[in-house]
């Protein structure tokens, strides 16, 4: 029983770190029907940023935890929006193939600028978590997993009270729903895919950030991450952004419940075994778990 | 293709192959066989990103299907390596059905996503079963050696067996995508809607593409093998992956010949051309620009800058040259209708 | 008095096709004028060159200022609300959240209650989500949300598409108030001609992507051959 909690928590933990990323997808995704394959990587480079902010000193002295991690989702948003003018923008008119092979381009810039900067060795990032644990009723919890959720899910949490509440949210789903009308309100559209952009590298540069305590920094330590996030996207159904969340959080957990109860499942399996559950799930549910079949008027 | 202009085209590159080991030193033989094998690969992920408009990120690992399938039956069963060619080309295009059967539910874009996972199983399975497989440590092949009694120096020997391969490849690509499965191909690129109402079944096309161009590039893998005489789980990255879609996008999706520019690119960015831009920057900037990750940068700014500015690629720039048509790309326009064109 | 909205020789292409050869009208403050013809005579492509939905040539002049190359959002932001054919509302989002895009635009408060007043029954809908109303309702919604951008000049782009003779007669009367109590000038493209003629002070006939023949609705009404050759009726 202690081994189900155990599993049960570190699974959110790492389903945390996939539901922020799968949030990011959605967000770039229900917008423009792009899936951004450059997130990921986005994610590492905004995490080695945050890495330079921590270890190099600027200004003459360097940066503790909590400051740099701020700077850092500050950077990102920027950094997010930049790319989205200059990479993106100019591609509006081409077809989606063209500007998901823009993004793939981007995957790759990133990936050699990461190697290039940084070299490809495996980096120790710091955690703003202790690493011991609390024990409840016989049960470890790391608080270093409860951290991560804790901060991944207050992220996901804020960006939600943004897009309910105020008046750039709102015109953001509007967009997103009917980019025409809304631009016939007045909307800046292709402003508001920026701001898009903008979140989405945030919620990466979360992600990032929490994942590379226990994953080590690396060039590629986000392409696995990637995966996982992309499959918990579609449960979820790609267009819903709480599915983006539930997916993510979900894949996390049965993930963990695989590794610890079925032990061929090792640790090399656990990617094709994320593909397997996807693809069961699709088969049954064509439209994931939350989505709804759009039925395409010819 | 355009009939005389294709013939003349074929000719053309006939005669350069036959020319070039004779003008050419031993290494840059070796360099143009593996411009033979590139173009296997990328006359296979052409057919199915070129003409049924599905991205693959993991094409890659269907040459390690082959090259693996090659170097164990080379290895640990004696056959002769021209042999096992077949048998890499056929293994490697059941896992492409295999994979495609599936997959082909996501559509365009999220399949992409999905064919990222690929190479990264594939070298994890390549780890898990390593009394198969050799591990992290690899398979060592016999050296290239001329056969079937024919002296030669063993990089021409290499050339000329990739090159005869290759020219097959190209007329089997070529019938491939002329009749009515090209056709078929065409139409799921063109419009998924309008395809299905016309009878025509995507998942299966789809699925059939990934087969076909999992076949193609797992015989570019076998010869691969043969060529480089050792293969391990690290001998197929994502950045190959990559590079061929670099090649595709460069040469011209949707172009059989300009898989010729494609593959000239992928081969010497890698070696010659890559390397010597790097060089030349560093001169100027003081940056070390050998440092890994350096050339992986090149690759995706010049996808960047062939999306930019001209998405149909190396071929519909010859075209254009030419007929002094402006190539439309159609690969590139798909998707969008007529009706979107906004102010 | 210069004409609140004028098109002088106004083309539009879609992709190769061309749509509109050259459009010339006026719409005056405080006017209702409809746009008639048969399907393909270029009526909703006229409504979105103006609001710039559609690339478009020659010269759009509203309120004394010429509208340039620009995008709907210019438009929107000159004073002029264009209700898109199917009415263009968020579907996924909720009554509410459809009105207070209405009034993304504007600065401080919206004034939802001059909105209610007109309609009066989005009050109970508040929460529902927009896409689950009639289509009636939905083309109220629409005209509430446009009426909230306080516009100077509202485009209707078939207001009775797929409605029924007692909901678009009710669609109309409300049009009707706005015009009279607001004084909002009206530009309505209709198929359905007779309602359309009993509304609109003068009505331009538009054919293959040109102006047949214009004049007040009473003249156009009166007139036999007109009727029967342009109005179907």
């Amino acid at each position: 029983m202690q081994q189900f909690f155990q599993a049960l928590f570190s699974g959110l933990a790492d389903g945390s770190i996939y539901a922020s990323l799968a949030l990011a997808l959605v967000l770039i995704y229900k917008a423009t029907e792009v899936i951004n394959f450059a997130q990921g990587e986005m994610a590492m480079f905004t995490t080695y940023i945050a890495y330079a902010l921590l270890t190099h000193p600027h200004f003459g002295h360097t940066f503790s935890y909590w400051p740099a991690f701020f700077l850092t989702l500050v950077i990102a948003f920027v950094f997010g929006v930049g790319l989205q003018r200059v990479v993106i923008k100019p591609l509006e008119r081409a077809s989606v193939l063209t500007v998901v092979m823009a993004t793939i381009a981007l995957l790759v810039i990133l990936n050699g600028l990461a190697a290039w900067i940084w070299s490809p060795e495996l980096k120790f990032f710091p955690s703003p978590f202790p690493t011991s644990t609390w024990v409840i009723g016989g049960v470890h919890i790391s608080k270093q997993d409860t951290g991560t959720f804790g901060v991944t899910i207050a992220c996901v949490v804020v960006l939600w009270l943004f897009f309910r509440f105020t008046k750039l949210g709102l015109a953001m789903r509007a967009g997103a729903v009917n980019p025409v009308a809304a631009r016939l309100l007045g909307v800046r559209t292709s402003w508001l895919l920026a701001l898009g952009w903008g979140f989405a590298a945030v919620l990466g540069a979360v992600s990032g950030m929490m994942s590379a305590p226990t994953n080590f920094l690396s060039p590629s330590m986000m392409q696995a991450v990637l995966i996982f996030a992309f499959a918990g996207a579609i449960l979820g159904g790609l267009e819903s952004p709480v599915g983006a969340v539930a997916g993510g959080l979900g894949l996390g957990v049965l993930l963990s419940m695989l590794g610890t109860y079925v032990h061929p499942v090792t640790p090399e399996l656990r990617l094709p075994v994320a593909l397997l559950i996807l693809l069961v799930v699709l088969l049954i549910r064509p439209a994931g778990l939350f989505g709804r079949v759009v039925v395409r008027r010819v | 293709m355009r009939s005389r202009l294709g013939y003349i085209g074929f000719a053309v590159l006939v005669a350069a192959v036959v020319v070039a080991p004779l003008v050419s030193t031993h290494y840059r033989t070796y360099q143009l066989a593996f411009v033979a094998i590139y173009l296997i690969a990328l006359l296979g992920l052409n057919i199915l990103t070129g003409f049924t408009g599905q991205i693959s990120l993991g094409h890659g690992a269907f040459l390690g299907v082959g090259a693996y399938v090659t170097t164990i039956l080379v290895v640990d069963h004696g056959w002769n390596d021209l042999l096992t060619l077949p048998v890499a080309g056929v293994v490697a295009g059941v896992a492409g059905l295999a994979f495609g059967l599936p997959a082909t539910r996501f559509a365009g874009p999220y399949l992409a996503l999905a064919t990222f996972a690929i190479p990264l199983s594939f070298i994890g399975l390549l780890k898990r079963f390593p009394h198969f497989t050799g591990g992290t440590l690899g398979k060592q092949l016999p050296s290239v050696h001329s056969q079937f009694g024919i002296h030669a120096n063993s990089s021409v020997w290499i050339y000329w067996v990739s090159w005869i391969v290759a020219l097959v490849m190209f007329l089997l690509a070529f019938m491939l995508v002329r009749g009515r499965l090209g056709r078929a191909l065409r139409s799921v690129r063109d419009s998924e809607i309008a395809a299905t109402a016309s009878g025509v079944s995507t998942a299966g096309v789809k699925t059939l593409a990934f087969g076909i161009s999992a076949f193609f590039c797992g015989i570019a893998g076998g010869l691969f093998a043969i060529a480089v005489t050792y293969v391990n789980p690290d001998t197929f990255p994502i950045d190959l992956s990559i590079l061929l879609l670099v090649g595709i996008v460069l040469g011209g999706a949707g172009s059989l010949s300009g898989m010729i520019f494609g593959a000239l690119f992928v081969e010497f960015i890698r070696i010659t051309w890559g390397p010597a831009l790097l060089d030349l920057f560093s001169q100027v900037h003081h940056i070390n620009t050998r440092a890994p990750g350096s050339s992986l940068v090149v690759y995706g700014v010049v996808l960047l800058l062939v999306l930019y500015i001209a998405p149909a690629g190396a071929a519909g720039l010859v075209r254009q040259l030419l007929t002094g048509k402006t190539a439309v790309a159609a690969w590139a326009k798909q998707g969008r209708t007529a009706a979107e064109d906004q102010a | 008095m210069a004409p609140l909205l004028e098109l002088k020789d106004v083309s539009a292409r879609y992709g190769q096709v061309a749509a509109l050869h050259g459009v010339s009208l006026t719409v005056e403050e405080g006017e209702i004028v409809a746009l008639l013809g048969a399907n393909g005579a270029g009526k909703t492509t006229t409504l979105r060159a103006v609001s710039g939905t559609v690339r478009r040539a020659g010269d759009v002049v509203f309120a004394g200022k010429r509208l340039g190359r620009s995008g709907p959002e210019v438009t929107a932001r000159a004073g002029i609300a264009h209700v898109p054919e199917g009415r263009g509302i968020f579907a996924e989002l909720t009554v509410w959240d459809n009105l207070r895009m209405g009034a993304y635009m504007r600065r401080g408060r919206p004034d939802f209650r001059m909105v209610l007043d007109y309609f009066p029954w989005l009050e109970a809908r508040r929460n529902q989500q927009a896409g689950t109303l009639s289509g009636g309702e939905q083309q109220m919604l629409a005209l509430a949300r446009a009426f909230l951008q306080r516009p100077r000049l509202l485009m209707l782009d078939e207001p009775s598409l797929g409605l029924a003779p007692l909901v678009t007669r009710e669609v109309f009367r409300v049009v009707g108030d706005l015009n009279q109590k607001e004084g909002l000038a009206v530009l309505v493209v209709e198929q359905n001609a007779a309602i359309a003629l009993n509304t609109a002070g003068r009505a331009y006939v538009l054919e293959t992507g040109n102006v047949a023949i214009s004049g007040t609705s009473d003249a156009l009404k009166s007139d036999d051959a007109v009727r029967s050759a342009y109005l179907g009726y």
